[in-house]
């Protein structure tokens, strides 16, 4: 039997249970999207470092209801459109508390929000030197995913269609072939809308996604996150059961013999 | 009484007059800032938390306080 307890997922040399990683931003309140956190079983969460709103001292702190220590913070780089605002941006999370597991991503279209890959590959080798832990957002190209993990990446973690689109994976063949030749942890990052998009990712060999919009902004995010959650195991175990062949005809499940 | 000189310097992109030669420290605490849930930028350069009572500021400094919010 697949023991789903010891199959863990292991970034940065960390043991994770859960291979479902969710971002904490869209939602309607601090207190919905903490709820939502604990019902997906989620033990790695994206987190976007911004200026501290010093006019209103009693706004409500995200570390006040989702506790680092004992969720894993993953600070971002949304918004960076270059490398320089990337560094800025993840050099400062590490300061608020030691960080080094982080999400590089440095965006080159506003529209698209595809990734700029030159600018996420010179960031990605200057992050790693400085002994960042660099979990890498980037397209779905495998030799830009053999390029950041020469780099000293920690993690590949290609899109599946626009972020926040919704439009599940566009590219399965490219997602196979990064998975066939890498061995760092392969995440699918952004533009999944549905639990099953997260059962098919993991269905390809992934070994984990990173969802937001879909969660946080279905009309019931609470059910979402539930079904996220399933939508992983049960990709999860789909990939290790090995799969049936594909058969142009027909196959009965019945016995021939013996018909009346 | 002699009154104390103020200076202009700018916190997240705002405007403040704070007291000539306020240390870093003094300012962050009369902003109520948790310090161990931010990190501090002084004209562009990260800021060493346990060395802020050591740094006086200066006329048109800029600061930077960040921290964790909700993010994909």
């Amino acid at each position: 039997m697949v023991n789903l307890k010891k199959d863990n997922l292991i970034i940065a040399n960390k043991k994770f249970n859960s291979r479902l990683i969710v971002g904490t931003g869209k939602y309607k309140s601090m207190s919905e999207c903490a709820k939502a956190i604990k019902l997906s079983g989620a033990e790695i969460v994206t987190v976007a470092v911004r200026r501290v709103n010093i006019s209103d001292k009693n706004k409500p702190l995200l570390m006040d209801y989702i506790d680092p220590k004992k969720i894993t913070y993953l600070p971002n780089t949304a918004g960076c459109f270059n490398s320089k605002e990337a560094l800025r941006t993840l050099r400062l999370a590490r300061e608020i508390g030691g960080w080094k597991l982080v999400k590089l991503e440095v965006l080159g279209d506003k529209k698209n929000l595809f990734p700029d890959m030159i600018e996420t590959l010179k960031s990605t080798e200057v992050l790693a030197k400085e002994g960042f832990k660099v979990m890498v957002y980037c397209n779905d190209d495998p030799l830009m995913a053999k390029r950041l993990e020469n780099s000293g990446a920690e993690a590949i973690m290609p899109l599946a269609a626009p972020i926040g689109s919704g439009l599940g994976i566009q590219n399965k063949i490219n997602i196979q072939i990064i998975r066939k030749q890498t061995k760092l942890p392969l995440i699918i990052d952004a533009g999944l809308g549905q639990a099953s998009d997260a059962t098919i990712a993991m269905e390809l060999g992934c070994d984990g996604v990173l969802i937001n919009t879909a969660i946080a902004k279905a009309k019931k995010p609470f059910e979402m996150a539930l079904a996220f959650k399933n939508a992983v195991i049960a990709g999860r175990l789909s990939y290790k059961s090995g799969r049936i062949d594909k058969i142009l005809m027909g196959n009965p499940s019945s016995p021939s013999k013996g018909i009346i | 009484m002699k009154k104390i000189k103020k200076i202009k310097i700018k916190i997240n992109g705002k405007i403040k007059s704070i007291n000539q030669d306020s240390t870093l420290s003094v300012v962050l605490k009369n902003l109520k800032i948790p310090l161990n849930k931010v990190a501090i930028e002084l004209n562009k350069e990260i800021i060493d938390k346990k060395k802020i009572n050591k740094i006086k500021l200066n006329k048109n400094d800029k600061i930077e306080i960040v921290h964790f919010i909700g993010g994909g």
